[in-house]
């Protein structure tokens, strides 16, 4: 009971690495029906400049919070320069460009960084101050990071100017130009803000698996199969999906299929969810009139 | 576009003419291109000659990405799987039963068929996106499945399985490198006439209907749902073929001989080549072969952020891919011939 019970919460923490990515796909997804397959990338690049602002002499709040500001700005340029001129492209033509634009950052950051495996250190203490031996302190930590990040950006889109405007040009952009509200940057803030949420779950995962450019591609599959699952037009059910996703994956890994084949699990879900339940389990079904 | 022959052509007086030219230069081109093809190991050193090889087993492998993505619509991210797939059944064959090395191809194919239909069974369900991205879950999950201890039996688990590579036969003088060549240009050669014929005819034609207006398609009776497994069975068997090739060429498979980012270069070279196009796919594999040693002269340090950057500019600049610019030129080249031609006729006339 004991061993179910550890493998439950650290489940849970993992998901809430997964719910961060999760958000940050239906983020963009929503203002502009793409899925961004870089998006794991992107978060793993923003990983490598918080490690080196931490190398550099920054304390770790700080350059977490530098971090999000450079990958805000990171995410609004590529929308900008890369995203842009192919926005009404086929699907074929912009899934391309997300591919390259996966495997330029993953070099990049092979380049500049090297490949060598690096550690990242934890913010929280590494002796748990609530005296339990379920969870590890980072992992309690990273719970409540996520949360944190989810009711920041819930906030921010349910009670700021700012936030109405980007979901009134995610959900009708036609309309919103004609009230004067600038759709264009609205998708550009939606990147930016993605980007940063990514951000968050690269510094979060890097104390567990590691600092490498190829960190976040197993993320990035969970963090699929929880926006899948939870239904990649609802944020919040993405976001549960995430964590759904992260318990589902520690339980299978213990007691099903083995942790070799975790990522399989992942892809199970995606191709179950998306061959069973295309909505999701708290997504709206589109009914497309022909 | 390239699929005019000179038949079809033959209303008008000038464009017979323009026709019929180019069907010879068709032909012309196509014999020079395979004494070329035939000629080459002879004139190049053998490592050269295994990279030419493999030029010829990408071709084959995108070639069943285009019949997929670009005849009939279905993006896919995951063909690195088909790809592994075919190239650890031959290394199986190989390693557990005593058949000969090139019946362990047509097998591997079989095998990508029926794996390929089946992976399309849920893949009627996804549209553009959504397959792209299952596809891609199959790509990521690939190497891991491969590790699997429970297969280890047969897969050899992280260490792979190593396999003899094939002497020539009949006692041919070919050292194995050139003769494996062969072996492959034998196997290009006869894909590239099946799809060619595949795609002309009947099946070809409601392919490319459902991928242009699948509605349409279906209320024209087409069976939409079959022949979109069907076509990803057959997609998947020529990756699954090239997979196999792949595994007599290098002689060795290892799990992480096929990462995501194959499936991610077939896509890349297909699109670059010109995706609904049947040449292109030649054109698509000597980019991917080629380009990252160029890449590796201009920067040692990143060669695939140079790869990528490439790569945004052509998708830029041909959105077609180099096929597209192939035709586009031939177009214009057609036309001021049957211009000039018109200007010739009125000034005799």
């Amino acid at each position: 009971m004991q061993a179910f019970l550890h493998q439950l919460l650290s489940g849970l923490a993992n998901g809430g690495i997964y719910a961060s990515v999760a958000l940050a796909l239906v983020m963009i997804y929503q203002a502009t029906h793409h899925v961004n397959f870089a998006q794991g990338e992107m978060a793993m690049f923003s990983t490598y400049i918080a490690w080196a602002m931490i190398n550099a002499g920054f304390s770790y709040w700080a350059a977490f919070g530098l971090t999000l500001v450079f990958s805000f700005i990171g995410g609004v340029a590529i929308e900008r320069i890369i995203i842009r001129p192919v926005e009404r492209a086929p699907v074929l033509a912009i899934v391309s460009v997300f591919i390259v634009l996966l495997l330029i950052l993953n070099s990049l950051a092979g380049w500049i960084f090297s490949y060598t495996i690096k550690s990242f250190p934890s913010p929280f203490p590494s002796v748990a101050w609530y005296g339990s031996k379920y969870m590890s302190s980072h992992e309690v930590g990273m719970i409540v990071v996520t949360l944190a990040v989810l009711i920041l950006v819930f906030l921010f889109f349910r009670f700021t100017p700012l936030g109405l405007a980007m979901r009134a040009a995610a959900q009708n952009p036609v309309s919103s130009r004609l009230v004067g509200i600038r759709v264009g940057w609205m998708l550009s803030f939606g990147w930016g803000l993605a980007a940063a949420i990514g951000a968050v779950a690269g510094i979060m995962a890097a104390p567990i698996v590691y600092l490498d450019p190829n960190m976040m591609s197993g993320i990035l599959l969970y963090g699929f199969a929880g926006a899948l699952l939870g239904g990649i037009n609802n944020p919040w059910g993405a976001a549960l999906g995430g964590f759904f996703v992260g318990v589902l994956e520690n339980l299978a890994g213990a007691y099903v299929v083995g942790t070799e084949l975790k990522l399989t699990a992942a892809l199970v879900i995606i191709v179950g969810v998306l061959a069973f339940k295309p909505a999701g389990l708290f997504g709206r079904t589109l009914i497309t009139r022909v | 576009m390239m699929m005019t022959t000179p038949n079809e052509i033959g209303s008008v007086e000038p464009m017979a003419c323009a026709g019929l030219s180019s069907a010879i230069f068709r032909y012309v081109g196509i014999t020079a291109l395979l004494a070329i093809a035939c000629a080459l190991p002879f004139a190049v050193s053998g490592y050269r000659v295994s990279q030419f090889s493999q030029v010829l087993i990408y071709a084959i492998a995108m070639l069943g990405l285009n019949i997929l993505t670009g005849f009939n619509g279905q993006i896919s991210l995951g063909h690195g799987a088909f790809y592994a797939i075919g190239a650890y059944t031959a290394a199986i064959l190989l390693d557990k039963t005593g058949i000969p090395y090139w019946a362990t191809v047509p097998i591997a194919g079989a095998i990508c068929l029926g794996a390929g239909f089946l992976f399309g069974l849920p893949a009627l369900r996804l549209e553009g996106l959504y397959l792209a991205l299952a596809t891609f879950a199959l790509a990521v999950a690939t190497p891991q499945i491969l590790k699997f201890k429970g297969l280890d039996h047969w897969t050899g688990g992280v260490q792979g399985i190593q396999v003899d590579a094939p002497a020539a036969p009949w006692g041919l003088p070919l050292n194995t490198d050139r003769w494996i060549y062969y072996f492959c240009l034998i196997w290009t050669i006869t894909l590239f006439v099946v799809v060619r014929n595949l795609l002309r005819g009947r099946t070809g034609r409601a392919i490319i209907a459902i991928r242009d207006h699948p509605l349409a398609a279906a209320a024209m009776g087409i069976d939409t749902a079959l022949y979109k497994s069907l076509t990803f069975g057959i997609s998947a068997m020529y990756t699954g073929i090239a997979g196999a090739l792949g595994a007599l060429l290098s002689a060795y498979v290892s799990p992480d001989s096929f990462p995501v980012s194959l499936s991610i270069k077939f896509l890349v070279g297909s699109v670059v080549g010109g995706i609904a196009s049947i040449s292109g796919a030649f054109i698509g594999a000597l980019f991917i072969e080629f380009t990252p040693n160029f890449a590796d002269q201009i920067s040692k340090a990143a060669p695939d952020a140079i790869f990528g950057m490439f790569l945004i500019a052509l998708m830029y600049l041909m959105p077609r891919g180099a096929i597209g610019v192939l035709d586009f030129i031939g177009v214009q080249l057609r036309r001021m011939a049957a211009a000039k031609q018109q200007r010739r006729n009125r000034t005799a006339g």
